[in-house]
């Protein structure tokens, strides 16, 4: 039977020939991964079932990023749990801070996750690691638990929506733009309980930086995961990297798709999200004057080091508006370094920027950027829901690092052709 | 196993996300009482502190989008809320619930005919909700009898536990 990448890659792990949308299946984990929020709950439910060890000790991944380094006395407990935690059970993919990442940019880099596996993580943006032709999605503290006992999840084999990409990006278009286009189009839960799989021409134009953003905020839709075929940048990407060897896969002609989207990217200009949806999107030149507070450019969205060379090639030689507060987060110590070498760092700190160890930080109301009330960001982040980034009568715009960037100089949202 | 559950309706909109449900700032803590009492501060700072034992949450389409936090359906458990209507659920949300013991209904149609402060009775079994202050009832797809178990057990872990001490 003729099969969708995500029902394919299902299969495998489920060890069958072929898998329908709609059927429950027991399928093998990869790799498991918890955080610093998720990980305690499940360490808790593990201990409790009294098992003497953990399915595979190279196979579960411990990620300390979300309150990291420590905010306070209690985030601390909780990653001295996940320490001790991996420590006992001799977990060997555990990252301290100072040789930690942001888990999503931090796993696929490491080359952890590689093209063709099934990861789960406690974190809904595991659907990050779609950009490798992976299937990845993220689950709750208990069923983590269970696959650290088990190295399996039940899951329901999703429908899948095809996406198809034509055309070339314009300038300043990136891949935040391309999926918050498509959240704007189909909506908070226009995909709800489904795949998302990429296909068309247009793929070629995005860079693995831009697919990995793209496939983390496929859980912005409500989708399952998000899903890129393998091809050239992929495998440049995962041989570069990869830890174990990988088989390629690929969608079979004649799957059956629960529907289809087009995306023309040559007609797409900047996006921006309004308060409080990520769906609730506008053209950059329809945005008006919004003045800004702060501005973010990090997260496991848009963290990486290309980021951070769009947002620096904007302010190079430029000022931070007097009014505002811009911190940006590196991914990971790696793309911190890079940042440091490329000369990116004095760029944004010469700007007036604030230059942060790698943290999720602000991007969920954590910690080292958190907004009063009627205070207004805009940030390179994947969520605006009320309270997202602090006060609840606080806002969060999203958009692209460059776009970030020019309003950081701009005060108010705006890009860098205006500058 | 005792299948009904009761008491008065909360009523919210669409696309409550987990971050209303229990914001990011209280996640320094796993413990479900202190989770309890911030249970939807962001979008109804009454909720913790006025919801009875047994009060049911209904809400429009995608209810717990958002992060994978499970200490959302905790928090709502903790708070003494006996279970969650809504028109859809978030598919991570709707996972977690079950795995922790918090039983959910998609019900569209009672979702329109609920206004807050409504007595509800939810016939888990059976999938019959019906609105006593109102006088209606309404029929949705019964959870299968495995995830009744599960709720029945507490959740997933203790599901898990009891079928271990069968054996």
């Amino acid at each position: 039977m003729a099969m969708t990448l995500t029902e394919k890659i299902l299969a495998r792990h489920a060890g069958r020939t072929s898998v329908s949308p709609g059927e429950l299946i027991l399928a093998k984990v990869d790799l498991a991964l918890g955080n610093d929020v998720t990980s305690p709950i499940a360490i808790q439910a593990f201990r409790s079932l009294g098992v003497p060890e953990v399915f595979d000790r190279e196979r579960v991944a411990l990620v300390p990023d979300h309150f990291a380094p420590n905010k306070d006395i209690r985030s601390a407990e909780q990653v001295k749990m996940m320490r001790e935690f991996a420590r006992e059970y001799g977990i060997v993919n555990y990252f301290e801070v100072g040789r930690m990442g942001i888990e999503h940019v931090l796993l696929p880099d490491e080359g952890l996750v590689v093209p063709g596996d099934l990861v789960i993580g406690a974190d809904s943006h595991t659907c990050t690691y779609g950009a490798l032709c992976a299937f990845s999605t993220g689950v709750g503290s208990t069923d983590l638990a269970a696959a650290m006992v088990s190295g399996e999840v039940w899951l329901k084999v999703p429908d899948t929506l095809r996406i198809v990409l034509s055309g070339r990006p314009g300038k300043w278009v990136e891949g935040k733009d391309v999926i918050l286009h498509i959240i704007g189009e189909i909506g908070v839960d226009g995909a709800l309980y489904q795949a998302m799989e990429y296909a068309g021409d247009g793929i070629a134009h995005l860079p693995m930086a831009w697919r990995f953003t793209v496939s983390n905020m496929a859980i912005e839709a409500g989708a399952k995961n998000g899903i890129f075929p393998f091809d050239a940048a992929t495998k440049r990407y995962a041989d570069a990297r990869a830890k174990r060897r990988y088989e390629v896969v690929a969608a079979d002609p004649g799957a059956r798709y629960a529907g289809e989207l087009s995306v023309d990217l040559a007609a797409l200009e900047p996006v921006v999200a309004f308060p409080h949806l990520p769906g609730n999107t506008k053209p950059l030149s329809q945005v008006g004057n919004v003045p800004v507070d702060q501005v973010v450019v990090g997260s496991c969205t848009n963290g990486r080091i290309e980021d951070l060379r769009g947002a620096a090639e904007v302010l190079r030689g430029r000022k931070v508006h007097d009014g505002v507060r811009m911190i940006v987060f590196p991914a990971t110590q790696e793309i911190y370094l890079q940042a440091m070498r490329e000369g990116l760092m004095e760029v944004f700190v010469t700007a007036g920027a604030a230059f942060s160890t790698p943290t999720c930080g602000p991007c969920l109301g954590g910690h080292m950027g958190i907004l009063a009330k009627g205070e207004r960001a805009i940030a390179t982040t994947n969520r605006n829901f009320v309270g997202r980034m602090g006060h609840p009568e606080s806002e969060v715009y999203l958009a692209n690092p460059v776009v970030a960037a020019a309003s950081a100089v701009l005060g108010r949202i705006g890009g860098p052709d205006e500058l | 196993m005792n299948s009904e559950l009761r008491g008065k309706a909360w009523k919210y909109g669409d696309d409550v996300d987990t971050d209303v449900i229990i914001p990011a700032r209280y996640l320094n803590t796993s413990d479900p009482a202190e989770l309890a009492r911030h249970c939807m501060e962001d979008i109804d700072a009454s909720f913790a502190s006025k919801v009875s034992n047994g009060d049911i949450i209904v809400a429009g389409k995608n209810f717990g989008c958002g992060s994978s936090r499970e200490h959302a359906p905790i928090a709502i458990k903790a708070s003494g809320a006996s279970a969650v209507v809504a028109r859809s659920f978030a598919r991570i949300f709707y996972r977690n619930a079950f795995n922790m013991g918090l039983p959910i209904f998609e019900a569209p149609e009672a979702v329109d005919g609920i206004e807050a402060g409504d007595r509800l009775a939810v016939d888990m079994e059976k999938g019959i909700l019906r609105n006593e202050t109102k006088g209606r009832e309404y029929r949705f797809t019964p959870i299968p009898p495995f995830m009744q178990e599960l709720v029945a057990a507490g959740g997933l872990l203790n599901y898990i536990a009891i079928r271990k001490k069968g054996t």
